[in-house]
């Protein structure tokens, strides 16, 4: 018979797996390897791409084409529907990766989950890998949500740099946005209870954030909460690199990897709970 | 197992207990498993099978006694342990969004098999496990059956020492049960592995495994090859008069609503 069945490796070589070079390539190459089956269940199914399209094209078509006619916000001197557009990319981004928790559950329903822990992956890897898998996710949706942006009529920059750090501000905010939901799935261990806990975050994050309007056109106590939002830091960062308003990137993206951090860390240490 | 000093049993646990909040799942179980025999833990849902399973592949936490898988502490050495187990788990837990070969392809890099290796034996897992004609349509469309063999070659990817597979064939047509035996079988005297299953069914644990260990309530109730433990209780014995007679019981479903749930959501998925 073959020798893939055959061959086991001896006791001393699991030993030298384990210490040697490895360990140390371990968490890139699991990360890379969810990533890439992210993109693998996307390209065989693309529905979800297209329907998860069609608020993101309401918001800037309807939303943002009838305000920019009130002029009622101020935004400088970009017209509203580019001050918009970066909003909406990472609310898209933002509705993608508040629900990945419901995928953890399935994956623990369906003892795929449990597969997956009995890997040498540890579980801050899996959890790390899951919220770059979301990321993937959310920046191919990104893609779809700008190129409508440009036939809209949105400046967006061709500067490839500008789009990269828009890309690596997506990955970031979606890296925290997800594991907020594999948390809230640790916890709830219900794919009923966390769509609805979902839902009523999505939208109070949406609008107590910069993604519609100006932070300084609020009142006091919400400025308060979209200053601990992290989507308010995603967004003022891919507005400024998209369309180029002023914006603080070096806060913005210390806040999007300190949160992104925070996340992870939160997200591991729930697992173990729904391994059992 | 020849890359092995004499006498390290492939699995071995001392006094391992287990409880969820009250209730008690394994209690003070003794067990060996000798490197290359096919060992069945048998008993009805709720006997605690799932759970010593789950313990012994680093899924849950180790409460109290000891659990170890070819001398490794499956506390202290859980990467150690998980690259020497492969583990089917009693749902069909194939991604039914991903192709036959991608699901075995994602174990591969998983388990760290080199790039230059994973390939060729992607296609090798599949080759054993007969699905070389399906590799490339989504788990989808496979049937209940395919599906355990795919996971079968999803365990295999790995060359474990220890294959661990719980409940198998459940929720599987006669002929699909039939199949993954022989694949099991197969793997067995090709390789020398050591397999490690739990079952409620009587008949394959008779007939599959070189020795059984009954446990009923969270306790082992008795170790042996089946036609041992038949033969202890006289002429003409089943392995229900076997169970009847250690557990003072009948082998009835004790299970609680998870299990039941479990159970109905693989019925459902291979409906």
């Amino acid at each position: 018979m073959t020798s893939a069945a055959r061959a086991a490796p001896p006791a001393d070589s699991v030993e030298h797996a384990l210490t040697g070079r490895l360990a140390g390539w371990r968490l890139p190459s699991r990360v890379a390897t969810l990533c890439l089956l992210e993109l693998q269940k996307l390209r065989h199914d693309r529905t979800e791409l297209i329907t998860r399209a069609i608020q993101p094209a309401l918001w800037l078509t309807v939303f943002g084409t009838t305000f920019s006619r009130l002029r009622v916000i101020p935004t400088g001197n970009v017209p509203y529907l580019d001050y918009l557009a970066p909003g909406i990319l990472a609310q898209s981004a933002l509705f993608i990766a508040i629900f990945y928790g419901i995928q953890i559950i399935w994956e623990r329903d369906a003892g795929v989950l449990a597969k997956l822990l009995v890997t040498p992956t540890p579980r801050a890897a899996l959890v790390t890998g899951k919220a770059f898998a979301a990321g993937v996710r959310a920046t191919v949706q990104a893609v779809i949500v700008l190129i409508l942006a440009v036939l809209l009529g949105v400046n967006i920059t061709p500067n490839p740099l500008r789009l990269l750090g828009a890309v690596a501000a997506l990955l970031l905010g979606a890296a925290f946005f997800s594991c907020l939901s594999l948390t809230i799935a640790g916890l709830v261990l219900n794919r009923d209870r966390l769509m609805g806990i979902g839902q009523a975050l999505t939208m109070p994050l949406f609008f107590a954030s910069n993604a519609l309007y100006p932070i300084a056109l609020m009142p006091d106590w919400l400025k308060w909460v979209a200053l601990f939002n992290p989507l308010s830091y995603e967004v003022d960062a891919l507005r400024g690199l998209l369309v180029g308003t002023p914006a603080n990137l070096g806060l913005d993206f210390a806040v999007l990897v300190v949160a992104a951090g925070i996340g992870i860390t939160t997200a591991s240490a729930l697992l173990g709970r729904l391994a059992r | 197992m020849t890359d092995y000093p004499d006498g390290v049993p492939a699995v071995s646990l001392h006094g391992l207990s287990y409880h969820f909040n009250e209730h008690q799942a394994v209690a003070d179980l003794d067990l060996e498993v000798r490197p290359g025999e096919v060992f069945g833990l048998l008993g009805p849902n709720g006997a605690g099978k799932t759970t010593t399973i789950r313990v012994l592949t680093t899924l849950l936490p180790l409460q109290e006694g000891a659990a170890r898988v070819f001398g490794f502490d499956v506390r202290r050495r859980k990467m150690a342990v998980r690259r020497l187990i492969g583990y089917v788990p009693q749902q069909l837990s194939a991604d039914a969004a991903l192709t036959g070969r991608e699901n075995v392809m994602l174990f591969a890099r998983l388990f760290d098999v080199p790039r230059k290796e994973r390939r060729p034996q992607v296609d090798e897992a599949l080759e054993i496990m007969g699905l070389t004609q399906a590799a490339d349509r989504l788990a989808a469309t496979y049937s209940g059956g395919m599906i355990r063999r795919l996971e079968l070659a999803q365990a295999l990817i790995n060359r474990p020492r220890l294959l661990v597979l719980d409940e198998p064939t459940i929720g599987l047509d006669p002929i699909a049960r039939g199949t993954v035996w022989e694949r099991v079988e197969e793997l067995r005297a090709d390789t020398g592995m050591t397999v490690l299953v739990t079952t409620h069914y009587m008949d394959e644990a008779d007939q599959m495994c070189d020795r059984i260990g009954l446990m009923h309530l969270g306790r082992l109730r008795a170790v042996g090859a089946p036609e041992d433990l038949k033969a202890a209780l006289g002429p003409g014995a089943s392995l229900e008069d076997v169970f009847r007679h250690h557990a003072g019981d009948t082998f009835e479903e004790g299970g609680g609503f998870r299990d039941v749930r479990s159970t109905r959501r693989t019925a459902r998925r291979l409906g």
